[in-house]
């Protein structure tokens, strides 16, 4: 994989706020990139960045050409560069399509900036249409159109101009949840089918999770980690991770040189090399109930179970725990509310968060 | 029968609706019904009859009135009053639009001072701020003074009782009704509109004229409407700064009533200019329709 943008010691703040803090990301060439957070840890501030709508207070923000025509490579200083010369296109949240153009217009204004001929205006903005399916649509007004129909001319008017690199600025936040779950199918298939490399910003950890290649989770202006999906959920690096990514229970305790202590006992874990405070993470599938309470490492009372068709899940009071123990697995409920039940795991499904 | 119910339901909830709305517009409806329609209806009734000796109306039914306004000494006062209030709005917007954009790019403290400050003359007897000017502009007045004294004219210059003078005079008047429905509609504009076109490859020039300007058009018609109808009809301005050489529209409907006695005429043309106004709130509104699609706004 060859990089395409590299973000390096990037920081800035307003003030005393601190928007981005020391941020390096690279991401490789026609990678679907996720930058998840929660609402201000910064990851907007660092799209505005990469666009041109912010300036970093410290760090680089460059771009590598790494096409066949670009031999050898080179490189772009992006922030050397004014917003509307950079080669990275943005959807805007709001989609901002301009009100007094049609979608046509609308989505022919990049193209027209850049003083392409009208023929190959009209041919681009032909195809783009076919792509989004809106050529029915390409006389009329934004304000006549659906969330979704706006949705998809913002995105038509940003992958006409093919650029390298196409950021995303919570582009399904908008829609409802039925056109969002379609949406994201949609948007992965034109990213296959277009070839440009996406960036996407989004507080929404499924839509990361199911559409994202590798993503970024910050907080707090910081990167936290930096990994695939299935890493972030199975291996994550600290406890603010596990705990944003996916559901489960937190159990501070201390590695010993035997094992993981924590509420007076020892409990299931993998060995690790590292001693001293830690956090054990379980993962709801990954937890076992049995009806006999002694024999298991946790006990405690069920809550609540839900029944969700496939399967079911139950929250379990465990003397010592803030949060309740959540278990989930395939079929109905096997317990009830009030009972007694013991609570057991793989050690190796567990996850030892140093810290 | 449930699906009958439910749509008489729904018939006494838009009633009641109804109601409300007729409680809420009431006062303003019975304002505009008792001080604009029932007096354009009686200027319209008026401009159809004969002049009464001394005011009023004879209530005999004459087209005269009409005819006469199409006489070449009337004409050409409304095409000096067209001139003028012409110039005056093209000066007004060549100024007031960019006062307004500078003042909605301002931090949101300084906005309300700049606000502030546009609307500070009207807190000034119109008379005496357009007698200001006669100070001003006069040939001992501070102007002549000066430009005398630095010794870039030898004589004084006849600033004063000039159709310059009418125009600067309604310039300094009206300039603050175009500063601020462009304000309004400059700090309404979606930022993300203009970034949007940036991010597409506008420079700053083409942002502006691609996505400000159309966007911000309607409110500086309303702006240019603002200053032109008030212009045509203004006549303290053009009697004091013009010295009466300079009769526009509103001298000489105010004349009509005032001086001459003779109503129907100045009804006539007072007809006329309600005319012209509506005509430009017309044109407004289709071409603000025309930029924003279906949703109109000012």
């Amino acid at each position: 994989m060859t990089n395409l943008l590299t973000i390096a010691h990037v920081s800035k703040a307003y003030g005393s706020v601190v928007a981005l803090d020391d941020v390096s990301i690279d991401i490789a060439a026609n990678e679907f990139f996720a930058l998840l957070g929660p609402s201000g840890c910064g990851k907007t501030t660092l799209l505005r960045a990469i666009a041109g709508f912010e300036d970093p207070d410290a760090g680089t923000i460059t771009m590598t050409d790494n096409t066949p025509t670009a031999n050898p490579p080179t490189t772009i200083d992006l922030l050397a560069l004014p917003p509307n010369k950079r080669p990275v296109n943005l959807m805007f949240q709001s989609y901002a399509l301009f009100p007094h153009m049609n979608v046509r217009t609308n989505i022919a204004y990049g193209l027209e900036r850049e003083g392409l001929p009208a023929a190959e205006i009209t041919q681009r903005v032909d195809e783009v249409l076919e792509i989004v399916a809106l050529t029915d649509k390409a006389t009329a007004r934004p304000q006549q159109l659906s969330g979704g129909q706006k949705q998809r001319v913002a995105l038509a008017r940003a992958i006409v101009k093919r650029p390298k690199l196409l950021l995303l600025d919570e582009p399904l936040s908008a829609l409802d949840r039925k056109v969002r779950a379609e949406m994201q199918i949609e948007l992965k298939r034109l990213q296959h089918e277009v070839g440009i490399t996406f960036v996407v910003v989004t507080h929404d950890q499924e839509e990361a999770m199911s559409m994202a290649d590798r993503i970024a989770v910050m907080h707090e202006g910081r990167v936290q980690q930096v990994a695939d999906p299935i890493t972030l959920y199975s291996k994550p690096a600290n406890v603010f991770v596990a705990d944003f990514i996916g559901s489960g229970t937190l159990i501070c305790g201390t590695v010993t040189a035997s094992g993981f202590d924590a509420l007076g006992t020892r409990l299931p874990a993998p060995t690790t090399t590292t001693t001293g405070s830690a956090v054990l993470l379980l993962r709801p599938e990954n937890v076992t109930l049995t009806t006999d309470p002694h024999h298991a490492p946790l006990r405690g009372t069920v809550v609540e179970t839900h029944f969700y068709g496939g399967s079911s899940t139950t929250s379990i009071a465990v003397p010592g725990l803030d949060a309740p123990v959540i278990a989930s697995h395939a079929g109905a409920p096997t317990v009830h509310a009030g009972a007694e039940v013991g609570i057991t795991w793989d050690p190796t499904g567990a996850v030892v968060i140093p810290g | 029968m449930t699906a009958a119910r439910s749509a008489s339901g729904r018939g006494a909830a838009r009633r009641r609706a109804l109601n409300a709305r007729a409680i809420f517009a009431g006062p303003g409806l019975l304002f505009i019904t008792l001080f604009m329609t029932i007096p354009v209806v009686l200027v319209l009734v008026y401009s159809f009859f004969q002049r009464g000796r001394f005011g009023g109306v004879v209530w005999e039914f004459t087209l005269e009135n009409y005819a006469r306004a199409f006489e070449p000494v009337y004409v050409n006062v409304f095409t000096e009053s067209l001139l003028i209030a012409g110039t005056t709005t093209v000066l007004a917007l060549l100024i007031g639009y960019p006062t307004a954009y500078a003042i909605a790019r301002l931090p949101q403290k300084w906005r309300t001072i700049a606000l502030v400050l546009v609307v500070l003359p009207f807190w000034t007897n119109f008379l005496i701020r357009t007698y200001a000017w006669i100070v001003l502009l006069n040939s001992e007045g501070l102007l002549n003074r000066a430009l005398v004294d630095i010794g870039f004219i030898s004589a004084p210059l006849g600033l004063l009782y000039t159709p310059g003078a009418v125009i600067v005079g309604l310039l300094y008047a009206y300039i603050p009704l175009v500063i601020l429905p462009v304000y309004a509609s400059v700090e309404r504009l979606d930022r993300q509109l203009l970034e949007a076109a940036s991010n597409l490859g506008a420079s700053r020039a083409r942002v502006f004229f691609d996505i400000t300007l159309p966007l911000t058009l309607p409110g500086a018609m309303i702006g240019a409407i603002f200053v032109f109808v008030p212009s045509m009809g203004n006549f303290v301005v053009p009697e004091l700064l013009g010295g009466g050489k300079t009769v526009m529209v509103g001298n000489l409907i105010r004349d009509q009533f005032l001086e001459t006695r003779d109503w129907p005429f100045g009804a006539v043309l007072a007809l006329f200019v309600i005319a012209l106004l509506v005509l430009l709130f017309a044109l407004q509104a289709y071409i603000s329709r025309r930029i924003n699609g279906r949703t109109a706004r000012a």
